[in-house]
Order: structure tokens, then sequence, then C-alpha cells
């Protein structure tokens, strides 16, 4: 097969897209920030996420998150292949801006909760967790 | 699928008006990723619930869009304000379409 002078230039863009591929997840963590802020930059504090330091089972991690005055929250895992968790929204009946639930981590990461604040604002908190078994399947 | 999927949820049969009640919901529901492969290297689809929204005489009290890094069995718990005798209403959404719901009746006292 004789190398066209296009199919060198394909083989060269590849290359290029598979180099980048191991930033992809973080750049997505990134993403999935900046579409829920809509470029804004959060402040820390006034949102609570509770997750235990070490999670033996990356199966099901128990996670909670509290802010008071907020309208949403969004969970984001940094280190999975997929950064969105779950976005809370609350409704006038919510009796308190907190929820609770169970999540998955492919690995040792950091979780970020990032909540809406009804003034328009923004508030961050993260934790680190360390997972000994990851999961995400794979 | 469908149908060993069943909702369970926790909620006081009586409150005080304007009380806030702790609210706790789970549902069996396999949350297949989508990124796990089966023994013959090939990606079992993605299969999960993907919303699940709690009203309370027809007014929101939470409405949760999830994704894959849901765990199994997807739990949530929750805090609701109760001004009146009334139903709580649960509604989970698959990928596939289905609808599973659960109500529970609070009354007043």
């Amino acid at each position: 097969m004789r190398l066209t002078r296009r199919d060198a230039l394909a083989l060269g863009l590849g290359a290029t897209a598979a180099s980048f591929l191991p930033l992809r997840a973080v750049a997505s963590a990134e993403e999935a920030i900046a579409a829920f802020t809509g470029g804004v930059e959060p402040a820390e504090g006034g949102v609570t996420l509770n997750a235990p330091e070490i999670a033996e089972n990356g199966n099901t991690v128990p996670v909670s998150v509290e802010a008071p005055g907020a309208t949403a929250i969004i969970l984001i895992a940094t280190g999975n292949p997929q950064p969105g968790v779950a976005t809370f929204n609350f409704g006038p009946l919510a009796g308190a801006q907190s929820a609770a639930t169970r999540i998955r981590l492919a690995g040792t990461q950091e979780v970020i909760a990032i909540a809406k604040m009804a003034d328009g604002g923004f508030a961050r908190a993260s934790r680190v967790v360390k997972v000994t078994i990851g999961g995400c399947g794979g | 699928m469908a149908k060993d999927v069943k909702p369970r949820v926790k909620v006081p049969k009586t409150a005080a008006a304007g009380e806030v009640i702790t609210i706790k919901t789970l549902i069996s529901h396999k949350m297949e990723s989508g990124n796990r492969k089966d023994s013959n290297g090939n990606r079992i689809p993605r299969s999960i619930i993907n919303r699940f929204t709690c009203d309370f005489n027809g007014q929101n009290v939470i409405d949760v869009e999830m994704q894959p890094a849901i765990s199994t069995n997807p739990f949530f718990e929750f805090q609701a304000k109760v001004p009146e005798s009334g139903e709580f209403k649960f509604t989970w959404y698959d990928d596939n379409g289905s609808i599973y719901e659960a109500t529970r009746a609070i009354t007043v006292s």
C-alpha cells in the first residue's frame, strides 16, 4: 500500500488526538463545572460536602451535600470516566437544601460540589476521597 | 429489566403543619454505567435511571438529574416541608423510557 499525502495527514491527526486522551477526563470536569456556573468563579464556603476520607468500595460511596440558600447543587467526580455525578434542583417545598446519596468513584480522586445560590452566586467545596477498589468497571 | 424494579420510600405518616421531614428513597436498579465490559470484551450498553423527582400536592420538592456515577440501587435522602395534609409523589425516569412511581400520603395533625 502506498502512503498518500492524505493518509499521512490522517495518521498525524490521529496521533495528535490520541496524545490528548489522558487529559480528557480533567478537561471535561472543568467543562462540566463551566457549563453549570456559566463561567462565574465560585466562592469557597457556603456549601458543605460530606464524604468519607477513605472509601473501601468505590462502587458505593456515601456522600451528602448541604448549602443553605441554594437552588441547585452539582456533584462532580474529577477522576471518573464521566465526571458528572448528579445535579440536585431544590423546589419550593424543599425543607432544607441538603441531599444524600451513594456514588461510584473510579479511584482516589477529588469530589467537588458546587452550589448555585438564590442570589446568582456560586459556592464550591471539595474533598479528596481515597478509594481502595475502583467502582467503574472496565 | 423493568419488572424487577421496586421503589421503596420512607415517609412519616403524620407531621405538624410546616414541619420539615426527612424522606429516604431507594429503588432497585442495576444502573449499568456503560463503562463495563462483558466477558467477551464487548461494552455493556448504558442503562440507568437518569432523573428522580419528588412532588408534594403538585409542588416540587427535589428534582435530581442522575449520571452513571450514581450507585446501583439509587438511594436519596432529603428534607421536605409539609404545609398541609396531602400526598408525596415520587417518580423515577429510566433510560429506556420506563417511568416508576410511588406515592405516600401524610396527615397533618
